[in-house]
Parts: structure tokens; C-alpha cells; sequence
């Protein structure tokens, strides 16, 4: 398992080469990279991001997201993942998010990658301050990510407190 | 020995500071909730930041917990909004 919080980028490609490159019976890498949009539909009225901060819980965080890793492999048929999250200052377009998983077939690297994104979503502590011409502003959780994770049988209890 | 007391987020913001100890000679709440009250109870910025009102996350040494978890001296006890990442 490889899970590290970064300010810097990463490259998609070698991050999914290394995932796998030692085991010849992947037979599945699936991946989700998560950017940074320029816009929001959060408010009333849809706004312009022209960036965002993120911020993290050194320590905590990386426990956290390794305490996911090992229940998606307790859940699916998986063999390794490979988490990166950034944080610090971040524009619109930039990469923020990368989570791929390998298994053998592509149904359960689907479903561990999904599952891992939900619980992240709701359980890892990141904090996101977005930018717009009107100033910065704490992004609020959204219930609709609580309900995500619910479908694999898990309590959230993020934006509903 | 303190509690270590972390803050992040918009409650970082809030309270004007990232960490602070609750000292030992102030006598430790013995719950998660108890240590938030004795917080709220020192008046503003606290009494505003972790009002009841606000939902806060808690996590004791790096777990998100219920309020009622228990804490003793030379815990970590944070205090964030939830979380947003991805």
C-alpha cells in the first residue's frame, strides 16, 4: 500500500506503473483522479473558483487513509492501492486526488476504488478552502457523501454531525 | 500532564490558534464532550467556535470519536468541522 499527502503533483502513469509492476497476476489497475473545478453550485448562485486550499491532519490523516486501504482489501479481491491526496495551495484544473486499486478482474478494482473514494470523502481529515473574486471560503460537507458511503453499510455521520 | 488540544479548519480559524494545552493543574475533563464544555466555558472565542450549535468533529489521539469518548492526561483531543477532501 502506498498513501502520501503532498503539496507536489503527481504523474498518473508512473503512479499506476508502480502499482503493479512487481505483480504478474494484475490483471485489472483502475484509478480516479480528482481536480480542482472552477465553478460551484453549492450556493444559490453558481460562483467561479479560481483556486483553493487544502488543508490536512498531519499524522492523523495518513493513519486514516491506511485504516481505509485495509478494509477495501478485507472487503474486495484486491492486491495493492496506491492513495495521494494534495494539500497547500491548488488551481483550477490542477490534480488534487488519485486512488487505484489492482485486482485480478476489473469488477472488483472498480468497486474497491469507488469504496475507498466514498470513505475518503467523508472520513479523512481534509479540509477544502476555495478561492472566488468574492474572497475564500470553507467548502461545507455534503450530505449526498454521507449517503454514498452508507451504501457499502457504513455510518458517515460527516455533514450531519 | 495536559491534554494537547488541536484545532483545524474553520475552528482553527476561529479560536486564533492550531494547538494549545489544557494544563494539568486545571484538572482533565474525563470525556471528549467534557473537555469541549470546559473550552466553551472560558468564554469567546471558544464559547462561539465549539458552541453546541456548530457541528464539530472530534478525534482522540488521530480516531474520530463520539463525544463521549473518554480522555486522560497526555491525549490528543482535536476539534475540526467535517471533512471536505477528495
Amino acid at each position: 500500500m502506498t498513501v502520501r499527502i503532498q503539496t507536489q503533483d503527481f504523474d498518473v502513469s508512473t503512479e499506476l506503473a508502480a502499482l503493479h509492476a512487481n505483480n504478474l497476476q494484475v490483471g485489472a489497475v483502475c484509478s480516479f483522479v480528482g481536480t480542482v473545478r472552477n465553478w460551484s453550485k453549492q450556493e444559490p448562485n453558481a460562483k467561479d473558483i479560481h483556486g483553493m486550499t487544502l488543508e490536512h491532519y498531519p499524522g492523523m490523516t495518513e493513519k486514516a487513509i491506511e485504516a481505509m486501504v485495509v478494509q477495501a482489501k478485507a472487503r474486495f479481491d484486491m492486491f495493492d492501492a496506491v492513495v495521494i491526496h494534495r494539500v497547500g495551495a491548488l488551481l483550477a484544473g490542477d490534480q488534487i486526488v488519485l486512488v487505484a486499486v489492482t485486482s485480478t478482474h476489473r469488477h472488483e478494482s472498480f468497486q474497491a476504488c469507488e469504496f475507498l473514494m466514498d470513505y475518503l470523502k467523508t472520513q479523512a481529515p481534509f479540509w477544502k478552502k476555495e478561492h472566488t473574486a468574492a474572497g475564500a471560503q470553507w467548502v461545507d460537507a455534503r450530505e449526498v457523501d454521507d449517503a454514498a458511503l452508507a451504501r457499502w453499510g457504513i455510518n458517515a455521520s460527516n455533514a450531519g454531525g | 500532564m495536559s491534554i494537547t488540544i488541536r484545532y483545524f479548519a474553520g475552528v482553527r480559524e476561529a479560536i486564533g490558534c492550531a494547538v494549545e494545552a489544557w494544563p494539568a493543574d486545571a484538572g482533565v475533563p474525563s470525556t471528549a464532550a467534557g473537555v469541549r464544555e470546559a473550552l466553551v466555558a472560558k468564554g469567546q472565542p471558544w464559547s462561539m467556535a465549539l458552541a453546541s450549535d456548530q457541528v464539530l468533529r472530534i478525534a482522540v489521539n488521530h480516531q474520530i470519536v463520539d463525544a463521549s469518548q473518554v480522555v486522560a492526561a497526555g491525549d490528543e483531543v482535536a476539534f475540526f468541522p467535517p471533512v471536505t477532501g477528495g
